[in-house]
């Protein structure tokens, strides 16, 4: 590809931001995200009792803001099932925690899944999953 | 101005150019001289709150050609809803009737016959008429913008919307939202909204260091006893769709639950009507009125949607007022114990010879253009085929951009944004310099040259069509597909990203588009900080020059499917 870095438009830098072009880099597999979600909860934990709130579409994959919340919560896991490594982020509330909510920014290198994952105070886990695009934009309007 | 007189003579002269079809223009020119300002303002006054709404006009000041899109599909739960049905399943589900005033304004049948006998369409001075109409009618009428107004024209850009900011402060609106505002750079922004005589508003506009609201979300008014809140809605994607690095200390967002509180807060404070003036777009408002509950009324911009008929989704009436100066929509809203009991409504189409100019008015908009009329009035060329760019896929004022870029940047692929602005010509026409700017005009204009694999140009396809077809109304983006130049593809539409094209073909050669190969691309509208090349309008001007006059074969390049 003949494309000098000074030539280059927005799709294409774009697309190099997220990873699409070049050299792909390796992407967490189904079995690292259960592996990972496995270890902290010890299975596979039903949805609800956590919310995710996150931009549908990122407006830069560098630093996507992710807020998660679990009411009665100890500890909340983020995950990411398309980065390369899909660990993010552990929270820890302490008893004297008003609110089980946190708030961070993440790097998505594609399109896909944040996954939050609750242990609660009674010892059960939760889990909540939700999509973030990480598009090349460049047409709206 | 276009006086009486001057329609007539020109629209004999393009009938010769045409063919008159006989009996049937006879009758259309009968039913124009049948229409009066009257019969488009008459309006039974109703209730206690009037709302007027007017979005997208894009800088467009004098009277223009528009023609509404032949095809604008729709995907998932709303195929073959209001917006997304043209042409003869427009007229049939209004039951509007063929070659009526109403079809010339809102469909593409038949346009250029039509256009001929009911003349051009908006202009600010009679959008005024309207306008001061309504509030004689109803002092107190809110009139809120919907953005999408200080970008567009030639001198919109050579004055960074300071022509716009003076002529709609001549029209005092009561808010606005905003769009392409921002692509005069931020600090243009501020510097604009510091001194504007009426709030700037977007509740989804943020900071994005301390994730604080960044301008006013909302306004709230009193009338006839009425609380009145209007909430701003900039549109969601501007940091994807549109360059990033000119406003980058902002994020934007859909953010459903912030407008969830903000409805709420509108409460608290006593509002007993909640009006969102949206740019949205059509499909994300009509689910953000189904997720948020308390919305009364949604004023529905940027996608550029012109519906004769409130869509109503659950309590939440949502109007959609069309672009360019076209139309100017009217809500009246009987608001009894914090609940609408009943409402009229008229979306009227600005016809600019049936509406009366506002003196006013037209002298501002002159003055505006005065220093510019040299540059304004240059004729680039001819065009022998109508001109027209709005529809989902390849339009021909995109077609002939594609061209030019083809053929001055010698590539063998080019790439047009789907921008669904940009007014229409007629056949026989004059290019003027100001035509050209009204379909290219903007801030980061530069037509690039580079190479690119068939990969990632399938990519690029996908990810728009994405942005255009995903069915959640919410990853929408609201622009059209790009438009493409020497290369051919099927789309499906109803097929998952990365599914949709297939069959891309190199049309000078007939080849399939090698995934491994580089291929010469030109295009425009990168939203890349530092592109390069020449501006596009510079391009398409040395086209057109070079040409002398255009003649568009009919585009067959994009198969659809599943629509």
């Amino acid at each position: 590809m003949e494309m000098t870095r000074r030539d280059m438009l927005a799709f294409a830098s774009a697309l190099a931001a997220v990873g699409l072009i070049g050299i792909k880099p390796a992407e967490a597999s189904t079995e690292l995200l259960e592996e990972a979600i496995n270890k902290f909860a010890g299975g596979m934990p039903e949805s609800g009792g956590v919310s995710i709130t996150a931009p549908e579409i990122a407006e830069n994959g560098n630093t996507v803001p992710v807020e998660v919340e679990a009411p009665g919560a100890t500890d909340i896991l983020i995950l990411a099932d398309g980065n390369p490594n899909p660990d993010v982020a552990t929270m820890h509330f302490g008893k004297l925690a008003a609110e089980q909510r946190g708030a961070t920014r993440i790097r998505l290198a594609k399109t896909q899944n944040v996954v939050a994952v609750a242990k609660m105070q009674d010892g059960t886990y939760r889990m909540a999953k939700r999509e973030v695009k990480v598009t090349i934009g460049g047409c709206g309007g | 101005m276009l006086s009486r007189r001057d329609f007539l003579q020109m629209s004999i002269a393009a009938s010769a150019i045409v063919g008159a079809s006989g009996v049937g223009d006879w009758a259309r020119l009968a039913a124009r001289q049948s229409l009066t300002q009257n019969d488009l303002l008459d309006f039974e006054t109703t209730g206690n709150v009037t709302l007027i709404h007017f979005t997208d006009c894009h800088a467009q000041v004098k009277p223009v050609w528009f023609r509404e899109p032949s095809i604008n599909i729709g995907v998932g739960e709303v195929s073959g809803k209001p917006p997304h049905i043209s042409g003869k399943a427009f007229l049939d589900a209004y039951g509007l009737e063929a070659g009526s005033p109403e079809a010339y304004a809102l469909t593409s049948e038949d346009f250029v016959n039509m256009a001929q006998a009911y003349g051009r369409v908006g202009g600010m001075d009679r959008v005024s008429t309207i306008v001061k109409a309504i509030r004689a009618d109803r002092p107190g009428a809110l009139f809120l913008d919907g953005g999408d107004t200080w970008q567009g024209s030639l001198t919109s850009l050579k004055t960074e919307g300071q022509d716009m900011v003076n002529i709609m402060n001549l029209l005092r609106p009561d808010a606005m939202t905003s769009h392409w505002e921002f692509t005069y750079g931020v600090d243009r922004v501020n510097e604009i909204v510091e001194n504007l005589p009426f709030p700037f508003l977007g509740a989804n506009i943020f900071d994005n260091e301390w994730d604080e609201p960044a301008y006013e979300p909302y306004s709230m008014y009193e009338r006839n006893g009425v609380n009145i809140a209007v909430i701003g809605q900039a549109f969601p994607y501007l940091p994807i769709a549109n360059p990033r690095w000119m406003f980058p200390g902002l994020s934007f967002g859909v953010r459903e639950e912030r407008m969830r509180e903000v409805v709420a807060e509108v409460k608290d404070e006593g509002a007993d009507l909640v009006v969102v003036l949206s740019h949205n777009g059509f499909d994300v408002d009509r689910k953000m009125a189904a997720q948020v509950e308390g919305i009364d009324v949604i004023l529905a911009g940027h996608t550029h949607d012109a519906l004769p008929d409130p869509v109503v989704v659950g309590k939440t009436l949502i109007v959609a007022s069309g672009s360019h100066s076209k139309f100017v929509s009217r809500l009246d809203l009987d608001v009894q114990g914090k609940s609408v009991k009943g409402f009229n409504y008229r979306l009227i189409p600005v016809f600019a010879d049936v509406i009366a100019p506002d003196p006013e008015m037209t002298a501002l908009v002159e003055k505006e253009r005065a220093p510019f009329k040299a540059e304004l009035e240059k004729v680039v060329g001819k065009t022998d085929s109508l001109l027209y760019r709005r529809g989902n896929f390849n339009g021909t004022w995109d077609d002939l951009i594609c061209q030019a870029l083809l053929e001055e940047r010698d590539a063998d692929i080019a790439l047009s944004p789907g921008f669904r602005w940009g007014p229409s010509l007629l056949p026989g026409e004059d290019i003027t310099r100001e035509d050209i700017y009204a379909a290219t005009g903007m801030t980061y204009p530069n037509a690039y040259r580079t190479e690119m694999t068939g990969e990632m140009l399938h990519t690029i396809l996908e990810d728009v069509a994405d942005n255009l077809f995903n069915p959640d109304p919410y990853y929408q983006q609201g622009g059209d597909m790009v438009r493409v130049g020497g290369m051919g593809y099927r789309i499906d539409v109803n097929k998952p990203i990365g599914e949709r094209i297939t069959e891309m073909v190199l049309l000078k050669t007939g080849e399939k588009i090698d995934r491994d190969k580089s291929y010469v691309v030109s295009g425009w509208a990168s939203v890349n900080e530092g592109t390069e090349g020449p501006p596009i309008y510079d391009v398409v001007e040395s086209y057109v020059a070079r040409k002398g006059t255009i003649s568009l074969e009919p585009n067959t390049s994009v198969k659809v499917t599943g629509a």
